[in-house]
């Protein structure tokens, strides 16, 4: 049958086809070069390194390929040049890995790609200087396989990032993409996919936790025939990419899993709401819609069930709280993206008041995966009530940042210490015995501590120690980082993105944030602390939505977790970590000052008093902590600023 | 009772009848939980967070947006709630002017009302308030910025019972404002004075603009004779300022009042009404029986005809052509008065006190001039005039009761019910019936198009002539039948229109009342009103057939035109609403506008837009023609078009286009 | 710029939001890709050109300014033909975005509140995360996304762009 329409799909769709045309088309090819082409590495010159692969090797007289246009009998041959999404590591990018080898080259250059063409590609020889060392033991490591960073990782979301190239649907096919989108639109009942993903235990990524499977059943039993199905991949949080990388790097598994949740609740038309700050993964998810509708996996009567799914893709216009679910739909309602009262839930009256299931681009990528393996499967891997692997970004001071995959249970200082190689100071130096928090969830989660370095990590334990999973923001913070000032950070962004509607969270932000700053500058009182508290708990409990719900997260477990920090600052106008420049105090250490008068010269004001060559003394009452006087001391005897 | 449809609060258990929420279920219970922006005839919008509840398992939940469930246990005070009350109110006023005792919402504020029951002590934050200047150029409202809580109680209610959307959030987070498009003067933008927002604001962000002072000015001037004239719906509401209940009919004290400030004649607006009745349903046999300019449409309110002026021009000849009764009065008084008082006419001075804020805007129109002065002189608002009362210590209860100044202050019953939604269209047809079927009428009350539906209608069939009349009200509700209308789909003959919901009792300078039940008994005293009168109707008043003896001849016809009746004008919605297409050098120029309204594209203004670009840069004409794209001329229906100069060339195209401007500039060169 | 091509840029500008309005169907519901492709198209938002997008969808200018303002990709203000946007996210922060953002404002001497040159030629911005923490702190240059920065490399960046101006 062949449906005639602009050119489209002959039906029925055959899959393992395509599969195995894929497999028959690549088998000659001799080598395989991926450069990562994730933000990252890009900004890093990956595209440069990309360029100079195609050029070089054709120059170098090798046979070299760029595309896999997927026709039948054509057989390719040669040296395969493609580009991946986001491989993770990016803080060594950019990245290029040679298969079938396994070698993985970081910091790569355009001027390393004649040498790795030579070498590599024609001799099979291991460039040293190109691999990563681990600093841990110096050693040179050879791939993936030997980077610790990756080997303490349990990679199945991201594992085809990476790999495959994210503009081929026929790669993706290959690793046998599409394939649980056929099992549910062939084998399977509505009801069966939402008790298969109830019986996955699968639970939201987005940040709540909520189990995917009743939401999709809720929205299922509404009545009504028209549903929709919204990817929410507006990833504001600071400090988390996660959802960008998915939907760079492998943007069918976020089609598939929308697919498969359409089938699920009877919806024919979805939504993927991508943030605007995210130019390549709009263009990859708009360029992966076109391919899936060429093939006809989109649009209608989809593997013959009769069953058609439409899918637009939206780019979001710059507002965090559109993240939130009511702000995002009234958003491509083409709104001012502002969240509404719960109930009605979305399941119940969603996009243009119909029902609608809204979900993470991680979660939706996930169910591909749980229809194939099965939910059983499934549930062995992270723990009991968290069942599956979370992504994180791992950001802050710790030496390996970038983008990493765990099954939940995992603790803090697997992912700090091994995957993330230990904390560093400013400077980006090894600091042994330099942790001090760990900021996770974003603005809206809070800070873990020390004593939580070994909890297993899962939704439930989170929340039991006032923290969430959130977006999955990971940043680490070192020993030199003033709590306060962080809390205000956070601050400073939820008062910025509050939509401005509900009181508490456009008010209570507004004056916790100043709050904070009477304490960086020293103006606080006693009283600061408990009135901080009282609108704290007041925004939380009180607040519209979830931003204002969780704004006060980061007040609230900074008091908790680093009181006698924040009195320092109140009590002792002290700032512990030095950071806060209005409670500096600078300081002459009696033995180590020569009595050299530099700084008596250089303070101007007139602060420092003393006799040439006997200690000097700084008059706290006279300095206004310029920090002139440090800078000039040849001793280091000034401290303090 | 049963626990199938009860739920408890507080532990009382409460019987669910069909409430849209827990608010108004816990209001019917007695207990009055504090809102801001809650309004029961605008959506939920869930925003001031004072509404909190806590139910039991589910947690605290605004009571606005929870529908209530059998079963559930509620508690609407617990200390949680009570705290978290109150930091909301202390947070706003953080960032709040806090200037009470001058704010013209001074005791009667939402917000400091609930400061007080709430019992918030002090505001413990810093000031957060960066001020805004004023917009005071609207002349029936002024908006002060720096009081806005961002209830949105005005967007909506513009939006959702005006159709309009005049105002609107804009900004995000801290830079949250509501204000008209562009941050625009309320002037300059479509608002058509109603007031709604005025009257749903709860705090002094909005209120209608004050005369007083300009009133206490001509009282306070020996050389002037200054009258009132007091309109219908002011009789059932003045009371509730002074603690009435609402509904009581005050006429003769209110009398009494406005006579001990200082006002030499006290008359009845409902003398202009039952002149209305006569002029506007003469209009209307006319039209009827040529079976032209149908539906007509009612003309009394000016937030409608501002309305229908911006929006639906095409509709404009369909709109009554008579003053509305406040103007009528005002230019028959200036007409008749200087003589029977013996005063100048340019010592004369005219009041009216008014239900509503849009005759405040009306009184200013140029129109309404003659001889360089105004036919009304100041307008007060319902509420301004029992203000007058308390800063001249007229203490209102204890007036005794005067009666009104004749001849101006005779009316009957039929003008009296002006002030109700429905009460034009029963006055014009008591007048009618009797005139079209030529016999006396028996019963007086048509009580078909009385009531609260947004929509209402009656057909009546007077000797074969079949009348088909609508009332609405809300201009929500009068868009649906203007677009029908403007399609030429409409199947009414006769159509009233009030902006307000309600009609004029509720108009927004009536003294602002929570009850809900106050709009029904202000109406209800009307309607008594009209029954405690001798005459119903108005061709029964003979004051008004002298008036036309003496002064205004034949209804309807030569003087009473000039005296009574008005003409109309397509308005801009908003300043500044073309886009200029080329520019030359400055000076006067052929003004060229192509409407690329939706319509009009669709049938290629586009393309005639573009050649006339073409042509003009061709020919160099930049320095004598102008063209820009404008919309909508309103005229949809014979798009696309164009305008060159004054003249606009409906159906246009290509060569019409080029040839009127050529046209144009020749002649303007000869 | 003459008048002539003045005119001529002016007409096709308009003719682009026709046509943008006409792809989205005239649909209310499509307001913010309007809006998104009309500042693409202008490189911002005139006012003229938001109450004629109201106009035609037949919506409030109200509303359309209120989704105007929301959205902090909008700008009813013309930027620069560079806009620098520093990342201010989390990680960024941690790494010391702040004293870049200082060291920018200073070269360009711009303030936080006035941030584009008189020329034209540079809009600085912070935004709370571009995803690309890896690299912490970025800045991104029009489309071109720059990690790893210090004040010092990201001045560099303003400098070069001084000289492929001037060079022009
Ligand atoms: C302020 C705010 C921001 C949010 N941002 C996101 C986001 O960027 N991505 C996301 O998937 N969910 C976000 N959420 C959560 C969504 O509202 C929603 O719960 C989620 O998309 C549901 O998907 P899930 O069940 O797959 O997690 C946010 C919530 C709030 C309150
Ligand atoms: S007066 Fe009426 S039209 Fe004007 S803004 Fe208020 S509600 Fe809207
Ligand atoms: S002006 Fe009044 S009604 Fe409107 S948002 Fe402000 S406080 Fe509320
Ligand atoms: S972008 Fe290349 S590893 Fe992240
Ligand atoms: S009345 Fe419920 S939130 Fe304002």
């Amino acid at each position: 049958m062949l449906k005639g329409q602009n050119g489209c799909a002959t039906k029925p769709i055959n899959l393992a086809k395509i599969a195995t045309d894929y497999a028959a088309q690549t088998k000659k090819l001799a080598r395989r070069v991926v450069i990562c082409a994730g933000t990252g590495c890009v900004a890093n010159g990956s595209l440069k390194v990309y360029r100079a692969f195609v050029e070089g090797i054709a120059k170098a007289g090798l046979p070299v390929v760029t595309e896999l246009t997927g026709k039948q009998g054509t057989l390719v041959d040669g040296i395969l040049v493609s580009r991946s999404g986001c491989q993770g590591f990016c803080q060594m990018g950019p990245l290029v890995t040679v298969e079938p080898d396994g070698i993985l080259y970081t910091r790569v250059k355009e001027k390393d790609v004649a040498e790795i063409i030579e070498q590599t590609l024609k001799r099979n020889e291991v460039i040293d200087r190109l691999l990563f060392v681990n600093p841990a033991d110096g050693k040179h490591c050879h791939g993936q396989n030997d980077i610790p960073f990756y080997t303490r990782q349990h990679r199945m979301v991201l594992k085809a990032c990476g790999n495959v190239d994210p503009e081929d649907i026929n790669e993706y096919i290959r690793n046998s993409g599409y394939a649980a989108a056929e099992k549910a639109y062939v084998k399977m009942t509505a009801q069966s996919v939402c008790e298969e993903i109830t019986f996955a235990a699968l639970r939201g990524r987005g940040g709540g936790g909520f189990p995917t499977g009743k939401k999709w059943e809720l929205t299922r039993i509404q009545p009504g025939e028209k549903k929709y199905v919204i990817c929410n991949g507006d990833e504001g949080d600071p400090g988390a990419f996660m959802d960008r990388s998915v939907m760079e790097g492998n943007p069918h598994s976020v089609i598939e899993g929308m697919m498969i949740a359409a089938l699920a609740i009877g919806a024919d038309e979805g939504y993927v709401y991508v943030r605007a700050e995210y130019p390549l993964a709009v263009k990859r998810i708009r360029k992966a819609v076109v391919e899936a509708e060429r093939l006809g996996l989109l649009g209608d009567d989809i593997f013959d069930s009769g069953k058609n799914f439409r899918l637009h893709v939206m780019e979001g216009a710059g507002a965090f709280v559109c993240g939130e679910e009511t702000a995002l739909m009234a958003s491509i309602e083409g709104k001012r993206g502002t969240p509404r009262p719960k109930p009605p839930f979305p399941a119940q009256s969603g996009l243009w008041g119909k029902p609608t299931v809204i979900n993470n681009v991680e979660t939706l990528a996930t169910v591909p995966l749980i229809i194939n393996m099965g939910a059983a499967e499934f549930r062995r891997l992270g723990t009991k009530g968290s069942p599956g692997t979370k992504t994180f970004a791992l950001t802050g001071h710790v030496a390996n940042t970038g983008l990493i995959e765990v099954p939940f249970g995992a603790t803090l200082r697997e992912i700090i210490f091994e995957i993330g190689g230990g904390i560093i100071d400013d400077a980006g130096k090894p600091f042994p015995g330099g942790f001090k928090a760990v900021q996770i969830g974003g603005p809206s989660g809070g800070c873990l501590i020390e004593e939580h370095l070994d909890l297993p990590l899962d939704f439930d334990s989170l929340r039991g120690v006032g923290a969430m999973v959130g977006s999955g923001g990971l940043v680490v913070m070192n020993k030199n980082t003033c709590m306060v000032k962080m809390a205000r950070f956070f601050m400073q962004f939820t008062q910025n993105e509050s939509c401005g509607k509900c009181v508490l969270c456009r008010e209570g932000t507004k004056q916790m944030l100043a709050l904070l700053d009477d304490i960086i500058a020293g103006e606080a009182t006693e009283e600061t602390i408990s009135l901080l508290r009282e609108v704290a708990l007041a925004v939380q409990k009180g607040s519209l939505c979830g931003l204002g719900k969780t704004a006060p997260n980061p007040v609230l477990s900074t008091l908790r977790n680093f009181r006698a920090e924040v009195e320092a600052h109140i009590v002792q106008k002290r700032c512990p970590a030095g950071q806060c420049k209005a409670l500096v105090m600078p300081e002459i250490i009696a033995e180590k000052c020569k009595g050299c008068t530099a700084c008596v010269k250089k303070c101007p004001v007139g602060a420092i008093s003393g006799e040439v060559k006997k200690p000097h003394r700084i008059d706290p009452e006279k300095c206004i902590k310029c920090g002139a006087c440090a800078q000039v001391c040849k001793f280091g005897a000034v401290v303090g600023v | 009772m049963n626990a199938k449809t009860t739920l408890t609060i507080d532990n009382r258990e409460v019987r669910i009848e069909g409430e849209k929420n827990l608010l108004e279920l816990a209001r019917k219970a007695g207990i009055d939980i504090p809102t801001f922006c809650y309004h029961s005839s605008l959506s939920v919008y869930g925003a001031c967070r004072l509404c909190l509840v806590d139910i039991e398992g589910r947690g605290i939940v605004t009571s606005c947006s929870t529908k209530p469930e059998p079963g559930m246990k509620i508690r609407t005070h617990t200390e949680e709630i009570r705290g978290m009350r109150k930091i909301a109110v202390e947070l706003l006023l953080a960032s709040h002017e806090q200037n009470c005792p001058t704010c013209a919402k001074n005791t009667t504020c939402e917000l400091q009302k609930l400061a007080r029951k709430l019992g918030v002590g002090e505001v413990r934050f810093k000031p957060t308030l960066r001020p805004q200047p004023l917009d005071r150029t609207s002349a029936s409202l002024v908006r002060n910025p720096n009081k806005c809580i961002l209830c949105g109680d005005c967007v909506r209610a513009c939006a959702e019972i005006q159709g309009i959307g005049a105002i609107d959030f804009a900004g995000r987070g801290a830079n949250s404002c509501v204000v008209p498009a562009f941050g625009k003067n309320l002037d300059e933008v479509e608002c058509v004075n109603c007031g709604l927002c005025a009257s749903v604001c709860p705090t002094g962000a909005l209120t209608p603009k004050s005369e007083i002072e300009a009133v206490w000015k001509d009282l306070d001037n020996p050389e002037k004779t200054v009258v009132v004239q007091i309109a219908p719906a002011v009789r059932v509401a003045l009371g509730e300022a002074f603690g009435l209940e609402p509904g009581k009919i005050e006429t003769g004290r209110i009398v009494a009042g406005l006579k001990a400030l200082g006002f030499d004649q006290v008359y009845d607006t409902c003398f202009a009404a039952d002149l209305t009745v006569l002029e506007e349903a003469t209009e209307f046999i006319a039209r009827k029986t040529v079976g032209e300019k149908l539906p007509q449409f009612t003309s009394c309110c000016p937030a409608w005809v501002k309305y229908a002026e911006q929006f639906y021009p095409g509709l404009l000849p369909n709109l009554s052509s008579c003053r509305s009764p406040q103007q009528m009065f005002g230019s028959l008084a200036k007409k008749i008065l200087p003589e029977k008082l013996g005063v100048k006419r340019e010592n004369l001075s005219i009041v009216s006190v008014m239900p509503c804020t849009a005759k405040k805007f009306e009184a200013k129109l140029d129109k309404f001039r003659r001889d360089g002065m105004p036919d009304v002189d100041h307008v007060l608002t319902t509420q301004e005039a029992a203000r007058m009362f308390e800063e001249a210590g007229i203490r209102f209860r204890d007036l005794a009761p005067q009666s009104m100044d004749m001849p101006l202050g005779f009316k009957t019953g039929a003008g009296v019910i002006f002030g109700a939604s429905g009460g034009v269209t029963e006055a014009a047809l008591r007048y009618a019936v009797e005139k079209i079927k030529g016999v006396e009428l028996d019963a007086v009350d048509f009580h078909e198009v009385r009531g609260e539906a947004g929509l209402r209608e009656a057909e009546y069939n007077l000797d074969g002539l079949q009348i088909k009349v609508a009332i609405v009200h809300g201009l929500a509700n009068a868009k649906k039948l203007a677009e029908a209308a403007a399609r030429g789909e409409c199947a009414y003959d006769f159509i009233e229109v009030m902006a307000c919901p309600g009609g004029c009792v509720a108009g927004a300078g009536q003294p602002v009342s929570k009850e809900p039940t106050t709009r029904a008994e202000r109406t209800a005293a009307l309607y008594e009103a009209d029954k405690m009168l001798q005459l119903h109707k108005s061709q029964d008043n003979h004051l008004v057939a002298e008036c036309y003896q003496k002064h205004l001849g034949e209804i309807g016809g030569h003087k009473s035109h000039e005296l009574l009746h008005t003409s109309y004008r397509s308005r801009r919605r908003i300043c500044g609403e073309s886009l200029s297409l080329l520019d030359g050098a400055q000076g006067e120029k052929l003004k060229v506008s192509v409407c690329v309204g939706t319509s009009c594209f669709v049938r290629g203004s586009q393309k005639i837009l573009e050649a006339l670009v073409k042509h003009v840069q061709e020919n160099s004409l930049e320095n004598l023609v102008d063209v820009q794209a404008t919309f909508c001329f309103e005229r949809c229906g014979d798009g696309p078009n164009v305008r060159v100069g004054e003249t606009v060339i409906g159906k246009c195209d290509i060569t019409t286009a080029i040839k009127a401007v050529e046209e144009k500039l020749a002649a303007a060169k000869s | 710029m003459t008048a002539a091509t003045e005119n001529q840029t002016r007409f096709r500008h308009f003719a682009k939001v026709c046509e943008i309005l006409s792809k989205h169907d005239h649909m209310p519901s499509k307001l913010i890709p309007i809006l998104q492709e009309v500042q693409e198209e202008y490189r911002y938002l005139p006012q003229e050109v938001l109450t004629f997008v109201a106009t035609s969808l037949d919506i409030p200018p109200a509303q359309v300014y209120g989704v105007a303002t929301f959205y902090a990709h909008f700008t009813l203000k013309p930027k620069g033909k560079y806009v620098i946007r520093l990342c201010d996210g989390t990680a960024c922060h941690v790494r010391g975005s702040n004293g870049i953002h200082q060291a920018l404002l200073k070269r360009l001497n711009l303030t936080e509140t006035c941030n584009t040159t008189p020329d034209m030629l540079f809009t600085v911005e912070t935004v709370s995360c571009l995803g690309a923490c890896g690299l912490a702190p970025v800045i991104v240059i029009n489309e071109d996304v720059h990690g790893q920065m210090t004040p010092e490399s990201a001045l560099k960046l303003v400098d070069d762009i001084f000289l492929q101006e001037n060079v022009n």
